[in-house]
């Protein structure tokens, strides 16, 4: 075959190369710009090399706070996809009851997180909110400014209010396009519920659960607002999340040399799980195929 | 073995599913259910299984009452139009499913699963995953499910309809084969004329949720008892022609005057309908007495080596299927014709009017 070579197609590539390197590129320059040097005011800036990435990865505050990430979302996920995939089972599944349900459920998701991150605050006030108050007139003694268990449980609950409903719909999208047969199929063959759920529901609905799973994963893993707002990061560390670490560092600090090194360490491991939950989601689906 | 229909209807909300119906359906007899889609094949076929309590009536198996006993307990095997097999399982445990949820020894599942998919060609895929497998291997994993069953009452909804031609061809022959063996009674629907006389056995007719008729599959397509009978056991459509009988003569709506065929000469004076299969139309007269249509082509539809002819005759819209092609342009004037003893005849209320004798052409 003989290929014309034109030039000018480059033209066309043009303008994507523009608009990556503006939203993307230089900006994340900058940050690079920032990790490698150090800066004392009137923008005098000195070099630095490796030292602030150096510094970061061996810092215990650092670690602290990636290990405080990966067991948040853990727990998230532990407690949403589950309960995502037993609400969306529940959910009806036709009349008057499921545009209620479908918009009940959106509710949560339509709120901005920082309002949701203030609801709670309120709510768990034990002087003015009711979560709060009424704890304290059980007799319950829950401070989620003060204790550590009860700022998690907080945290960890406020997510849930806001994000399971995602997972179910997401699920329950799943379970509404299996076809009403495999459903007389297994009756027929006498099959249990739970055989129902383990050989035809949780196959059919795998391909949304992925999707569930990463997306859920990846945003309880970049989580910053909400518990900004609620716990402001405390008692003391306890819920420092990485982002919120990153804040504390890079603006109440304006340590800006070894924010940016944080910054790109931060984005490196968020590419690098994405990559794996890719790689893992495209093989399944694969598999899923044959399956 | 057989399975009663007693007087079944089924109604939901205002709507009538089934009107009153009462079949019985001998054991390893093959029934085919024919009608259009939403004529109540399928909602009959949930009946008989179970999957559906009737509103009035009873289910009868054996003379057993058997109305209120679930599916699960009747020893039913139905497959369906979509190809449904338990996806995260290999062919093999789909085969077992039903096995082993009656807890049968490993042994003799191992052997039965073998035996049906030896039967339905399956052995090299017993490894494979449903979605792995070709439309019509996985049809045949749902049909070896049905059949390791060992199933009293298999039902077949359109088994076929989502498959390419030559499988289902090759399908059409092999089912009724290796279920009517098994001596289970064996339903099975079409929206197909042609596959109902291809499978032979019995016929039952549906239309609007009414069973027209019920008997040998030759019989009820040679003498349809009603109109709608003949109307939905006919592909290409019936032909139909509204007269009145006057003295010896046939009057059409538009004031075209026919000579009466012999045979229908006893019939009293008053309004018919005539029908003609589509097949019966031939474009030279084979006998003096035949029956010419003057008509207008409005499409010409090629099978190579038959011609469908579409025609406008009046008011009505008719089909000719006549042998080799002939590729008239539309709009030209052609002079159908039909043999005397092959029209049908219905009265006002649709019943069929001819005398029996005559059908034995069609």
């Amino acid at each position: 075959m003989n290929k014309t070579w034109n030039n000018k197609a480059w033209w066309m590539v043009l303008p994507v190369v523009l608009l990556v390197a503006f939203s993307a590129v230089i900006p994340l320059m900058t940050v690079v710009n920032y990790s490698v040097q150090d800066t004392f005011g009137n923008n005098q800036f000195f070099w630095a090399g490796l030292q602030w990435f150096e510094e970061i990865v061996n810092s215990e505050r650092f670690h602290d706070a990636l290990i405080r990430q990966f067991i948040f979302s853990a727990v998230i996920l532990a407690i949403e996809i589950p309960l995502g995939i037993f609400i969306a089972m529940n959910m009806p599944k036709k009349g008057w009851a499921v545009p209620v349900c479908l918009v009940l459920m959106s509710l949560p998701l339509l709120i901005p997180w920082n309002v949701v991150g203030t609801i709670w605050q309120i709510f768990g006030r034990v002087d003015i909110g009711l979560l709060g108050a009424s704890m304290k007139a059980l007799g319950i003694d829950y401070n989620y400014t003060q204790n550590i268990a009860d700022a998690w449980i907080t945290v960890v609950v406020m997510d849930v209010w806001h994000w399971t409903s995602l997972v179910a719909l997401l699920c329950y999208a799943g379970l509404q396009s299996i076809p009403e047969a495999y459903y007389q199929a297994a009756r027929i063959d006498g099959a249990s519920t739970w055989a129902i759920f383990r050989y035809i529901q949780l196959p059919k609905m795998r391909g949304v659960l992925l999707i569930a799973v990463l997306l859920r994963f990846m945003d309880s893993f970049m989580i910053y607002t909400e518990p900004f707002v609620v716990t402001g990061g405390g008692p003391g560390n306890a819920t420092t999340f990485l982002s919120i670490d990153l804040v504390k560092m890079a603006i109440g600090q304006f340590d800006l040399g070894p924010a940016a090194a944080f910054s790109i360490i931060y984005f490196l491991i968020i590419l690098l799980l994405s990559w794996v939950f890719y790689t893992v989601m495209t093989h399944l689906d694969k598999q899923g195929q044959k399956s | 073995m057989s399975l009663t229909v007693d007087h079944v209807s089924k109604v939901v909300g205002r709507d009538t599913h089934i009107h009153p119906t009462t079949l019985t359906l001998a054991a390893g007899s093959l029934n085919v259910l024919l009608g259009a889609t939403l004529a109540g094949k399928t909602s009959l076929m949930r009946l008989m299984a179970g999957l559906d309590k009737p509103t009035t009536g009873r289910i009868l198996w054996q003379g057993q009452d058997v109305t209120a006993k679930p599916v699960q307990e009747r020893n039913v095997a139905m497959v369906y139009q979509q190809f449904i097999n338990y996806p995260s399982l290999s062919v093999y445990e789909n085969i077992a499913s039903p096995l082993k949820i009656r807890g049968l020894p490993k042994k003799t599942i191992q052997a039965k699963v073998h035996e049906a998919a030896e039967l339905l060609k399956l052995t090299p895929m017993l490894k494979r995953r449903p979605l792995e497998l070709s439309g019509g291997q996985q049809q045949r994993c749902a049909l070896a499910r049905a059949l390791v069953k060992e199933a009293d009452l298999v039902l077949l909804d359109e088994p076929l309809a989502n498959l390419d031609y030559k499988l289902r061809e090759e399908l059409r022959v092999e089912l009724p084969r290796i279920f009517t063996a098994s001596g289970a009674v064996f339903v099975y629907t079409t929206t197909e004329p042609t596959e109902a006389l291809l499978l032979g056995g019995n016929t039952i007719t549906l239309h609007q949720g009414q069973v027209t008729q019920m008997g040998n599959t030759l019989e009820v397509y040679r003498y349809p008892q009603t109109l709608t009978t003949a109307q939905v056991f006919s592909d290409p459509p019936l032909n139909t022609l509204s007269v009145t009988k006057q003295n010896q003569l046939l009057k059409t709506l538009k004031g075209q005057v026919l000579a009466c065929p012999l045979a229908l000469q006893t019939l009293p004076d008053a309004p018919y309908t005539l029908g003609f299969r589509p097949h019966h139309f031939t474009l030279q007269p084979s006998s003096p007495h035949d029956l010419a249509f003057h008509t207008q082509v409005t499409v010409v539809e090629l099978s190579g080596s038959e011609s469908f002819i579409h025609l406008k005759h009046e008011e009505e819209r008719w089909v000719a299927l006549v042998g080799g092609i002939h590729d008239f342009p539309l709009g030209s004037a052609i002079t159908l014709y039909v043999a005397p003893e092959q029209v049908y005849c219905f009265n006002e209320q649709g019943k069929w009017m001819s005398p029996p004798s005559l059908a034995q052409a069609a």
